[in-house]
């Protein structure tokens, strides 16, 4: 008898979200009843969210073994997929072909994200068979500051909003160790330093970290051990949100075969002695700031602490702490494996490599895209996203996250770059990109910024703490149209006194959204009847 | 110095029922031994008993060597921990801006309306607590909802809210 054909389904929160776990079941059932021998795979997600659950099937036609993908399947349509002869990749209206030849995919550079969506991520054989672990052998022969050098070299900036070069940053925590440390006498009396993953992906519009995490686990834990090479950690945190118990399982699990395969907490001087520790938030946006964050790792309300002193050079319970954001971490195996020149050779200007980019809200094809820095807007919310889901026309995105400004059409040409969206007043941020249609209230969407500052601020500054509040009656104010100029000038006041007076972006960068709504959609700020006559519309004529 | 392990017997955890005074000494002795156990620690009680009691707070903080201010200071700071247990599920709705541009603002009025109540209370029944989460990750799926520990939903529509309380309300009769 021949051996098994190897199913996909994909495992990712996203795909379960819209039945995949259904449409597994139903795939084993049918298996069963029709005494088919099918291993089942439970992957992450390829990142193409109109057609999961995407179900692929493994074709043995000679050579490589390739995969013939069906989507969106749904668990009624099983059983057709079956009659239809999909194990050896039969016709069947669901039927989409090779994923790697769609255009929307074949047009991607992927990555950070090559395996996710291929490889089981609970199975550490399957991520060694395909590239695993290559990195951090290379790291294994090199001196730290030779690491160092490389992740400089390829150009890698932050990925989690503030594009800080990684490098810099791994060199000025590699030197505080050197140095000795900031604070020998810690609380937690360990010497060295710490690598903390940022997991905590709050940003509205952004699932990156999630998919990484829930596609492609050891690809983070490999990126966090080299960085521990790096700068001289001997261990890790990854603090994760607790909105996402998917990713929490799938690290769960990689973490522990890590271990048992000795990749991970391995003897002391054998390179592998690096470990990492789980640990989750409790739902306060604020924590993803990296300082509110080692508070909250610290047992403590997370507050924004006054920087300096850095976490690089003061950070974890005294000691220099290395902190990156999930696709930083898992951007650096590649840059190993492969040279610091191969990544930097993606991308422009100051912005290099690839970016994966989440296409979100009003969008016909939501999904993951990895691209070089540079593609524009107009390209992502179009050829890759197809346009509104609503069918109606575009009308404002919010790039970067709840901070990020509302951008319109006008301005849709402005190129992924963190350079060339900050000239437009934007922010690249994550890498979210959430889209709404002509039907959005760009009134509503100013105030819900103010409302998210006022329900996430940490508390410490005034200006976001009551600000925020005061925000929202200004601009309730503005729109009835009661003394509609003073409100106005009273409303640029206090986003001048938000961005000056604020500790950290939240308050800093809440008057972003709220004053690129005013500016680009000043026709909704107007109540729609008016009863003030000195309110409304100045009309002309 | 070392901080050694908390004796239960001198514990104040004498206002707490037997059953939860066990269940919080228990994620007391799992999770104390590592550095800023605190977090650990409260989302192993919530995680058991279904919310943080007011009364298990002098005992964590009697083993953690901190005071009582403290420790209520950081579970009031973080909206995860509730003090009193939840209704049979908990539905938390998504408020973010991706989700809004789906349709999500219809969505949470449908919902205070149809339970008739707001975010953070629980049903009259007990059968629903409703809670606002600002995303879920499912950025591109929206409106989301997220039931219970990990049973994440997308494209929840009014209807399809409806028709998410009828499969609870069957799940739980
Ligand atoms: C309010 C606020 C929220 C933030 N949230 C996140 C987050 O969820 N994830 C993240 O990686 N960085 C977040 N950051 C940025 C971090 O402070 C920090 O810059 C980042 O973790 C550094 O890693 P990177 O250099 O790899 O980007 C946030 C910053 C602010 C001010
Ligand atoms: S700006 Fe807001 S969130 Fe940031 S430190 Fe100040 S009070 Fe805290
Ligand atoms: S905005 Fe709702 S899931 Fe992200």
């Amino acid at each position: 008898m021949s051996a098994s054909v190897r199913v996909f389904v994909p495992g990712d929160a996203s795909a379960l979200s819209l039945g995949a776990e259904r449409t597994a079941s139903a795939i084993a059932r049918q298996a069963a009843s029709r005494g088919v021998d099918l291993e089942l795979v439970r992957t992450g997600s390829r990142g193409m969210f109109w057609l999961e659950p995407l179900v692929e099937v493994e074709i043995d036609g000679g050579g490589a073994p390739w995969r013939i993908a069906y989507g969106p399947v749904a668990a009624t349509e099983v059983e057709g997929l079956f009659a239809a002869g999909f194990l050896q990749g039969g016709a069947h209206p669901r039927r989409v072909g090779a994923p790697e030849a769609l255009d929307w995919f074949r047009r991607q550079q992927r990555l950070c994200f090559e395996r996710v969506g291929v490889v089981d991520p609970r199975s550490l054989t399957d991520y060694l068979a395909h590239g695993g672990f290559q990195g951090l052998r290379r790291a294994l022969e090199l001196a730290p500051a030779q690491i160092v050098q490389e992740v400089t070299d390829s150009g890698l900036r932050g990925r989690g909003g503030a594009a800080f070069p990684t490098g810099i940053k791994w060199q000025t925590v590699h030197a505080a160790v050197a140095a000795g440390g900031a604070d020998p006498a810690s609380a937690a009396g360990t010497a060295g330093a710490f690598v903390v993953c940022n997991a905590d992906e709050g940003d509205s519009g952004t699932y990156s970290d999630r998919m990484l995490m829930e596609g492609d686990p050891f690809c983070l834990i490999e990126g966090m051990a080299i960085a521990g090479l790096a700068v001289g950690a001997r261990q890790g945190y990854i603090y994760l949100r607790s909105e996402y118990p998917h990713a929490r399982r799938a690290l769960e699990a990689a973490l522990a075969a890590a271990r048992d395969s000795g990749w991970l907490g391995g003897p002391p001087g054998s390179g592998r002695h690096f470990d990492i520790a789980l640990r989750i938030g409790a739902g306060a946006y604020i924590c993803g700031e990296e300082t509110a964050l080692l508070d909250s790792l610290e047992g403590k309300r997370g507050q924004v602490r006054v920087k300096p002193p850095l976490p690089a050079i003061r950070g974890l319970f005294g000691r220099p702490t290395l902190v990156n954001n999930v696709i930083t971490f898992a951007s650096v195996p590649v840059i190993l494996a492969r040279g610091a020149a191969f990544y930097r050779d993606f991308g422009m200007g100051r912005s290099r490599g690839t970016l994966p980019i989440q296409l979100a809200g009003n969008l016909k094809r939501t999904g993951l895209v990895e691209l070089a820095f540079g593609v524009t807007l107009r390209e992502l919310l179009y050829d890759y996203g197809g346009g509104s889901a609503s069918g109606r026309p575009l009308r404002a995105v919010q790039v970067g996250g709840p901070l990020g400004a509302y951008l319109p059409q006008a301005q849709f040409d402005t190129p992924l770059d963190y350079e060339a969206l900050a000239a437009v007043g934007g922010m690249l941020g994550h890498g979210g990109i959430v889209a709404f249609d002509d039907s959005v209230d760009m009134f509503e969407q100013a105030r819900y910024a103010m409302e998210f500052c006022a329900a996430e601020s940490c508390g410490k500054c005034t200006p976001c703490r009551i600000g925020s509040v005061r925000g929202i009656e200004v601009l309730e104010r503005i729109r009835a149209g009661v003394d509609r100029e003073a409100n106005l000038d009273l409303l640029q006041d206090l986003c001048d006194t938000l961005r000056h007076g604020s500790l950290c972006a939240l308050g800093g960068l809440t008057p972003d959204p709220v004053r690129s709504a005013l500016a680009h959609f000043p026709e909704d700020f107007v109540a729609p009847h008016v009863d003030h006559p000195g309110g409304g519309h100045a009309r002309i004529g | 110095m070392k901080r050694s392990r908390p004796n239960p017997a001198t514990a104040p955890s004498d206002r707490l029922p037997a059953a939860a005074a066990a269940a919080v000494h228990a994620a007391i002795d799992a999770q104390h031994g590592q550095p800023g156990a605190l977090l650990p620690i409260l989302h192993a009680v919530q995680d058991a008993l279904g919310c943080v009691p007011p009364d298990a707070v002098p005992v964590i903080a009697h083993a953690l060597n901190r005071s009582r201010a403290e420790v209520h200071g950081v579970l009031s700071f973080y909206t995860d921990f509730r003090s009193t247990p939840p209704g049979r599920h908990v539905v938390r709705i998504c408020r973010a801006e991706a989700c809004q541009a789906r349709g999500s603002r219809a969505l949470e009025a449908h919902a205070k309306a149809r339970l008739g109540i707001d975010y953070g209370q629980t049903s009259e029944d007990g059968a629903i607590t409703l809670e606002a989460v600002y995303c879920l990750g499912n950025c591109g799926c929206g409106p989301s909802v997220l039931v219970d520990a990990d049973d994440l939903r997308a494209g929840i529509t009014p209807a399809a809210f409806d028709a998410l309380l009828r499969e609870l309300d069957g799940a739980c009769a």
